[in-house]
């Protein structure tokens, strides 16, 4: 029974149910084929297009782990996006890789200073996250709309279409993006001392200041870090179509973000928190998407779809529940009395 | 007795994992009496009214109410049962009125309609019973916290209380407001209701109670009637004799003579807070235990925590090694060798969720910063030296901290201090709430460190163990620090005791 009490196992079985759902509906689902150098399959697929919530998921981790919470991000993808695309607009040569790598530092950098914006405003003064975060959330768009005068940019560069839609030895490159991002974070946050002193002050704050941590400094660098991964997922986004769309970048994606957190296992109370269980959060809302087209959910029902799905992992997941419906003696035994 | 308790408790036992929290404990209440629950922090008070009342189960013992046995799972039941408490922080809605706030969940109604004029009337009559007339249709935050602490008690004894449970209800209030309180409990009393009332300062428990229980480390020490018992001798049973456990610890610590702790480590200077404490001068010197000395809200842990930079002072300043030493936040005082470890084990001390191994090298890696990580190994050799030194229970570094009990959480944040090897080391409470056994431990370890050259600032409301172990006794009374002793044959818990009772200088 010790397989079930690991945290990652309810998350890990909705995925295999679903993907095995998927099965019933088409029969190659697991099928991946090699065309042109390029892989190609509904795995892969799953695999590309859950590249920008896992960025965006990766920074909510950290942020929510300090007990704080981060709505901005959307729009921090809009802003990134915008600023890419204006920038290529404007040069000479678009299909020219090194102007294009300048292009993406800058709008990373434009989110860097977004998420010190953030940080800012939650840990010196002191304003509630999910206020302070808010400002951003709906200034952002309105910057990111400013950046594109309102139009939706078309770019042609074929150095900057890598990076959303391109290949590198026959994997998506923004799997591979992705992939990157979730190693540094491990790196980041379990080779350093930052994982225990963000669950430290998430569990804490008062203890954590008691102990001699840094908490303010903490709290701005997982603002910034979910700036800046928020920032290439924007770019990820607007390299695969090509264009700068501000009101459709990154719309509704912070609740994605949150709920990827939440089905990994990570309360969002802060303390503890688990990078695998958000990367697998953000790999299930993926396949849900996917998986609601292929087995051919009608549109106007794919969110009810979803949220089906969504209750019934969460309420697998929760202890009460499950001592409730599969052991009437589960919980409640403790305190009474001779 | 002649008289039939209303209310009686018979060898009650309550055990909590690592502690016996009652033991044995007998308790009777009689009508028309107020009663007062005495003993220290941590002694079973607030236990017993836990068990009485149904928040806890019980180990062992019996409770009857009347003549029948009784045993609440909760405390609607205890209520209904006419078991009320008023806790000491109001638990009413301060946004609705005072008539609201006395009949919420029992409206009076007709066809499910509100009577909300039967209601005002009624709730005028109840509170007119307390000698209390004020517009019930007002909303509760207008009135001062005396009259709210009235209005839960309107509430309590409407809902036809036999025994009302009073727990700390003068903590926050004035004097003129303690007055209007006592008399609606005297009043309360001469309509026959039983009252158990528990409160920290004893002048107040002489002026109303007339009779009282005292309970010591869980156990009952005995039954009294208040004008039997004088005042010296009612700290005394509260604080109680020197156990055994604790004689192991030899005169040892004292033998350090004055002039062996002649380099001062910490010097403060006028240091103070508005509000916190007054302005003081303290000294300490390596290898020197001082004990802090003082009731509660004297001052003592407000005290330490300027020391330490917890707080801001706004007063005075602070030397360390004879250099003025900007301390702002407690890492500034970490970086001058200085730990400090919170009364408040669960919120300010320990991190529940977070391992022993990862509490212990809390304070350590916070000091050396994140992009510095103790290596694994390092982390396990140090746990391991403190979970075997300290003797923390279990011995699994990989347990989370929230699991241990009161105690060996108390070892882990000692723990925590010591690897960070500091030169003075405060402690405020480190032995509230742990058992006997523990609470010798760390008083031994106390010693030890202090013979080892460390400083120690040692804050507890136990005068026994602040006596057994300080060189120095600063002794604090309203926020003041008001008396320096150096501890000898001629300092005893009276001389003490004097001091806070009298506030004399001399």
């Amino acid at each position: 029974m010790t397989i079930l009490r690991h945290r990652l196992f309810w998350p890990i079985a909705v995925l295999v149910v679903l993907l095995l759902s998927n099965l019933i509906f088409s029969n190659n689902f697991f099928k991946v084929t090699l065309l042109d150098g390029h892989l190609y399959g509904s795995l892969i697929d799953i695999l590309r297009r859950s590249a920008p919530l896992v960025l965006v998921a990766l920074g909510m981790t950290l942020v929510i782990a300090t007990g704080g919470i981060d709505l901005s991000v959307g729009s921090v993808m809009a802003i990134s996006g915008a600023l890419a695309c204006l920038l290529i607009g404007d040069l000479s040569n678009p299909d020219a890789v090194g102007p294009v790598l300048l292009v993406v530092v800058a709008a990373i950098a434009l989110c860097v200073v977004a998420g010190l914006w953030n940080g800012f405003l939650v840990a010196v003064l002191g304003i509630q996250p999910i206020i302070a975060t808010l400002i951003l959330m709906v200034a952002g768009r309105g910057v990111a709309q400013l950046i594109t005068d309102g139009q939706i940019l078309n770019v042609h560069s074929s150095p900057y279409r890598v990076i959303g839609a391109g290949y590198f030895l026959a994997v998506p490159v923004s799997f591979l993006i992705a992939a990157v991002a979730v190693a540094l974070t491990v790196a980041l946050t379990r080779r350093t001392a930052l994982g225990l002193l963000l669950e430290s002050v998430g569990g804490s704050p008062t203890a954590s200041r008691l102990a001699g941590i840094r908490s303010r400094r903490i709290t701005v660098m997982v603002y910034v870090c979910a700036a800046a991964f928020a920032g290439v997922a924007g770019l990820i986004y607007s390299s695969d179509i090509s264009s700068a769309d501000s009101n459709a970048a990154g719309n509704l994606i912070e609740l994605n973000a949150i709920l990827a957190v939440v089905l990994g296992g990570t309360a969002l109370t802060g303390g503890r928190f688990s990078i695998a269980g958000s990367v697998l959060g953000a790999v299930i809302i993926t396949t849900l998407d996917i998986t609601a087209v292929s087995v051919g959910v009608p549109v106007e029902t794919t969110l009810l779809f979803k949220a089906i799905v969504v209750i019934i992992l969460c309420l697998a997941q929760s202890a009460t529940f499950r001592a409730k419906v599969f052991g009437r003696f589960g919980t409640r035994r403790a305190e009474v009395p001779a | 007795m002649a008289e039939q308790a209303v209310l009686r408790m018979t060898g009650i036992k309550k055990i909590f994992p690592g502690v016996v929290a009652l033991d044995g404990v007998d308790f009777r209440l009689l009508p028309g009496e107020i009663h007062a629950l005495m003993g220290e922090n941590g002694a079973g008070k607030s236990t017993l009214i836990k068990v009485l009342t149904g928040v806890y189960g019980i180990d062992g013992g019996e409770i009857h109410l009347g003549d029948a046995p009784v045993l609440f799972t909760g405390p609607l039941q205890a209520q209904q049962a006419g078991i009320s408490t008023v806790y000491q922080e109001v638990n009413l809605c301060p946004n609705l009125s005072v008539a609201e706030n006395i009949f919420i969940g029992r409206e009076p109604r007709r066809f499910g309609r509100i009577q909300w004029s039967e209601m005002r009337r009624r709730a005028h009559g109840l509170l007119a019973r307390l000698d209390l007339d004020i517009d019930v249709s007002a909303q509760l935050d207008s009135f001062s916290l005396a009259i709210q602490q009235m209005v839960a008690i309107a509430r309590a004894i409407d809902i036809q209380a036999r025994v009302l449970i009073l727990d700390e209800p003068t903590s926050s209030l004035d004097a003129s407001e303690v007055d209007q309180l006592f008399a609606v409990m005297r009043r309360l009393r001469d309509d026959g209701v039983a009252i158990l009332f528990v409160s920290h300062f004893l002048d107040q428990v002489y002026e109303i109670a007339d009779r009282m229980t005292v309970l010591r480390n869980g156990g009952l020490i005995g039954e009294f009637r208040t004008a039997e018992l004088p005042q010296m001798q009612l700290v005394a049973k509260m604080i109680g004799k020197e156990l055994e456990a604790l004689e192991k610890i030899e005169e040892q610590t004292k033998d350090v003579t004055v002039a062996e702790r002649r380099t001062p480590i910490l010097e403060a200077r006028e240091l103070g807070r508005t509000g916190a404490i007054a302005p003081f001068n303290l000294t300490i010197h390596q290898g020197e235990v001082v004990g802090l000395a003082g009731l509660l809200g004297s001052g003592r842990t407000e005290l330490a925590r300027l020391l330490f930079g917890a707080d801001r002072p706004d007063h005075g300043e602070l030397l360390v090694d004879g250099k003025a030493a900007a301390i702002k936040a407690p890492r500034d005082a970490m970086a001058n060798g200085i730990a400090f470890s919170s009364e408040n084990r669960r919120t300010e001390g320990i991190i529940g969720e977070l391992t022993v191994r990862e509490n212990i090298i809390l304070a350590l890696q916070a000091a050396r910063g994140w992009t510095r990580p103790i290596p694994r190994r390092r982390q396990d050799e140090l746990v391991d030296k403190y979970i075997k030194a300290l003797q923390i229970r279990p011995a699994d570094p990989e347990r989370q901290v929230r699991d241990l009990s009161g105690g060996n959480q108390q070892k882990v944040l000692l723990a925590r201090w010591l690897i960070v090897e500091p030169r003075l080391l405060i402690i405020d409470e480190p032995t509230r709430g742990i058992d006997v056994g523990a609470k010798a431990e760390i008083q031994r370890l106390v010693a030890q460190l202090a013979d080892g050259g460390m400083a120690v600032l040692f804050v507890s409301a136990e005068l026994e163990e602040v006596l057994r172990l300080s060189h120095k006794i600063e002794v604090l009374r309203d926020r003041r620090l008001v008396e320096e002793l150096e501890n000898g044959d001629d300092v005893d818990a009276d001389r003490i005791m004097q001091t806070i009772a009298s506030g004399a200088t001399s």
